[in-house]
């Protein structure tokens, strides 16, 4: 039965071509457009490390002067050296990291190979484990090359294939803002989206290339780019940046279950309340402890303008979808003759609704088809754009599925109407007339 | 016009077709009214002067590798030095920022030294008595800096100068009686005062984000020669020089001292490149709303064309009748395009209220201001329009069909 609707509705389709065209051409546009843009719009708000993500949080404390408080304000995005060697030093997690973002000069051995700056991370041993970062050669650094300052490198598979031709080359040497650093470890591809663990160097960059331990970057004074937050007397002064009243390096604790997570809070008003006691901190304790995907919640990662154009296309489709339920509304009502004689002759209401149905199924299946040639067209334009996240829209099986499922859900849900209105009409009625 | 008592008693018997209609036109109005109003704003941000004299500007991005902060200040007066000597060059600065950079310095300005709370916000830029030439700033108030006024200072420790040159509108917002010309100003955190000799008509700060929309040209130009080992070489060439320039001066720069790196995408590039670059999201989200505006309308009017002709086919018979009764064709054309125009104006009356409402949603929810009454007005004349010219056709169709039509049995 269903081939016979299936080519009921390619006849009745190829009679009126224009009208056809129209209405793929309608959803077309619009499947089309709201998939890139939906596309655009999971990419960008997708979880950055899936399955380890729940346990990462990010924990604030408000070390500044009274001066300029207000109550039930954010605490400072990033913490101090002092609260952050603190906390560190605490090791009341599970695991944790302290880190910063820079921009280092690396002078190859080669003398080829003209010197060249590569965007690194400063940051503490057990950044590598509670990221779950992948090596491919080699390992991180531990808890006493941090203590020692220890002259270490770890980095990118890029930069090992352009400094070393992608051969294993922990043990050499790397000349870093002219001192020798011991490559002890390359790591596999990795990039976590968004950015998460440093939101101020490029919400959607790629991880760094460099990573050195922080005590070290600091002993080596490598400079440190990204946000340096300061109040009072701070003058961020880059020399003294461990005693500044400023904030500029980002803390993330690793804690495995709920129980731990509230005693980790706890723990953070104990401190503030002890750094209270002892004058440091001015303000009433203000503590946070957002778990990652909440951070980027509070923080708004995912770009105004790719929300709005989402918003933009959706309703953009449903003028398309208004616009064919008018059509088809007016095509079924038209063959009110047609249907007349086949209800005359025995077909009963429920299978002119399926046929009817069937027919604009067709067209939302030609629609999707056409909509998804445009997506993948329109996913290509925005890889054309300069943004850092322009690279990162691909179309997915799962969104290539959904574009599926909305083009003739959508189509199929606009030919409901036109279709119980166009079997409503009465045989003799219609027969009579002719 | 004065038949519409007839024409609402034929909707009745459409009510799904004319509601329909009416919502679509609506929800265009409502979203080609916000989409015009948001590509307006972009145009009118990318449209923002920058107080540069933007032709013939070169911007080389100047990275030392393996030299001290301090010890950049010899190499980079070398390199402006050596600039200004090369053929095609009108002048030349280092400067640590400029209009539209992405990156620079900004910070708090007090009016009194014992002040809590600073009166305005600015940028800072940072050059020689060469700047304002450079940059083609004009000068309105006051003088520009003299070369014994112009120091060397460590990029991590800026002092306070004794003479600063200020923006019209910086002027303004501290203060805004128009004395600053000879004023004393403190900026930053410190206790030392410094003297306002000279008011520059504008100057745009190097953000073009919108947390520095409120204070987009206050900037406070300071007679220091940043030792920074990430400077910015600004160089104005004489006219029609700026290709050569580009090619010879990274060339004599290298061959001055290699201890250095221009960023490969773009550590040469002319001012043109730079506000293209900026820009280039904002002109893409002004293209997109336009081509969007441009297919909904399209498609509104095809979907109006289309159900106009399945009321003109099924009611063949009706004009006939009317024709028949002597009707003549403007009165079977007027009908048509006063039934569009009815369901035309039910439309957009929601529409309006629709963009309004949906602009109240988008303030909320995004950086956005209120969408101005007179783009709806224009949205709505637009459609009502368009609504006119897509039923003509149909209209015309109706209006050929001859009386005879009356008779026939189809």
């Amino acid at each position: 039965m269903l081939s016979y609707y299936l080519d009921l509705a390619l006849r009745s389709l190829r009679r009126n071509k224009m009208l056809t065209a129209l209405m793929v051409l309608a959803i077309a546009l619009g499947i089309g457009a709201s998939m890139t843009t939906l596309t655009v719009l999971h990419v960008l708000s997708g979880d950055p490390l899936p399955g380890t993500s729940a346990s990462l949080f990010y924990p604030q404390v408000d070390p500044r002067e009274l001066d300029g408080y207000e109550p039930g304000k954010e605490p400072p995005s990033q913490v101090t050296w002092i609260d952050g060697m603190n906390l560190l030093h605490a090791k009341r997690a599970d695991h944790q990291a302290l880190m910063t973002g820079g921009s280092v000069p690396l002078q190859p051995n080669q003398s080829n190979v003209d010197p060249f700056y590569s965007n690194a991370r400063y940051t503490t041993n057990e950044f590598f484990p509670m990221f779950h970062v992948p090596f491919l050669f080699g390992h991180g650094w531990s808890q006493s090359e941090d203590d020692a300052k220890a002259r270490v490198v770890v980095i990118s598979r890029t930069l090992n294939d352009k400094l070393f031709g992608g051969k294993d080359s922990t043990g050499q040497t790397l000349r870093i803002k002219d001192v020798a650093f011991q490559v002890i470890g390359v790591l596999d591809t990795w990039r976590p989206n968004p950015h998460f663990y440093d939101l101020y160097m490029g919400r959607y960059s790629a991880s760094e290339d460099v990573f050195v331990p922080l005590t070290t970057s600091r002993d080596t004074r490598l400079e440190h780019d990204g946000s340096t937050d300061c109040w009072g007397s701070g003058g961020g002064d880059e020399e003294h940046a461990e005693t500044q009243p400023c904030v500029w390096l980002q803390f993330w604790v690793q804690l495995d279950s709920a129980t731990k997570v509230a005693a980790y809070k706890d723990f953070l008003t104990h401190y503030s309340q002890e750094q209270k006691a002892l004058g440091r901190f001015q303000r009433p304790v203000n503590v946070r402890l957002p778990v990652l995907m909440e951070w980027l919640d509070i923080n708004k990662v995912v770009p105004g303008d790719v929300k709005l154009q989402t918003w933009l296309a959706f309703g953009f489709l449903l003028v398309c979808l208004v616009n064919t339920v008018g059509l088809m509304l007016a095509k079924f009502l038209r063959r009110a003759g047609e249907l007349g004689v086949r209800r005359a002759l025995g077909a009963s209401k429920r299978e002119v609704f399926i046929q009817l149905l069937v027919e604009s199924g067709v067209i939302g299946l030609a629609g999707g088809i056409a909509g998804l040639l445009l997506a993948v067209l329109g996913l290509w334009l925005v890889r054309l754009q300069p943004s850092d996240y322009a690279s990162l829209a691909h179309l997915d099986l799962k969104m290539l599925l959904t574009t599926f499922l909305l083009a003739v859900g959508s189509t199929l849900l606009a030919g409901l109407l036109p279709a119980w209105r166009a079997c409503q009409i009465t045989p003799a009625l219609q027969l009579k007339s002719q | 016009m004065l038949h519409i008592k007839p024409i609402l008693v034929a909707l009745k018997r459409h009510k799904a077709g004319t509601i329909l209609i009416a919502m679509q036109i609506a929800l265009t109005l409502a979203i080609v009214c916000n989409a015009l109003f948001i590509i307006d704003q972009r145009l009118d941000r990318i449209a923002r002067p920058t107080g540069l004299d933007e032709s013939n500007l070169v911007i080389i991005r100047n990275r030392w590798v393996g030299v001290t902060d301090e010890a950049t200040g010899p190499l980079i007066h070398g390199d402006v030095q050596a600039l200004r000597q090369l053929p095609g060059v009108q002048d030349a600065i280092s400067i640590n920022s400029y209009p539209l950079a992405g990156g620079g310095w900004s910070t708090g300005v007090r009016v009194n030294v014992d002040d809590k709370k600073s009166k305005a916000h600015t940028t800072l830029y940072f050059s020689d008595e060469h700047m304002l030439p450079t940059m083609g700033a004009r000068l309105i108030a006051g003088r520009n800096f003299t070369p014994d006024e112009v120091t060397d200072a460590k990029a991590n420790a800026v002092d306070t100068p004794a003479v600063i040159i200020i923006t019209k509108a910086l002027a303004h917002d501290l203060f805004p009686d128009g004395s600053a010309l000879g004023k004393s100003v403190y900026v930053s955190d410190t206790k030392k005062p410094s003297t306002i000799v000279g008011i520059v008509e504008r100057m745009q700060v190097p953000w073009n984000s919108s947390w520095a929309d409120a204070w987009a040209e206050n900037a406070v130009f300071q007679p220091y020669v940043l030792m920074y080992s990430g400077n910015v070489l600004l160089i104005r060439t004489k006219p029609g020089q700026q290709d050569a320039v580009m090619k010879s001066a990274p060339e004599m720069l290298f061959k001055l001292n290699r201890m250095r790196v221009f960023p490969k995408e773009n550590g040469v590039r002319t001012f043109a490149n730079q506000r293209e670059s900026i820009y280039k999201r904002d002109r893409g989200m002004a293209i997109l709303m336009g081509v969007v505006c441009l297919v909904l309308l399209g498609i509104t009017a095809a979907g109006i064309v289309g159900l106009t002709s399945f009321w003109v086919g099924q009611r063949r018979k009706q004009i006939g009748v009317r024709r028949a009764l002597g009707a003549t064709k403007r009165d079977i054309l007027s009908y048509f395009l006063t039934e569009n125009l009815l369901i035309g104006t039910v439309g957009v009356l929601i529409g309006a209220l629709m963009a309004i409402g949906m602009n109240l949603w988008l303030v909320t929810q995004f950086e956005m201001a209120r969408l101005s009454l007179a783009y709806v007005a224009i949205g709505v004349v637009a459609l009502l329009l368009l609504g006119q010219g897509a039923v003509l056709a149909p209209a015309m169709r109706a209006s050929r069909v001859q009386p005879v039509e009356a008779t026939r049995s189809v």
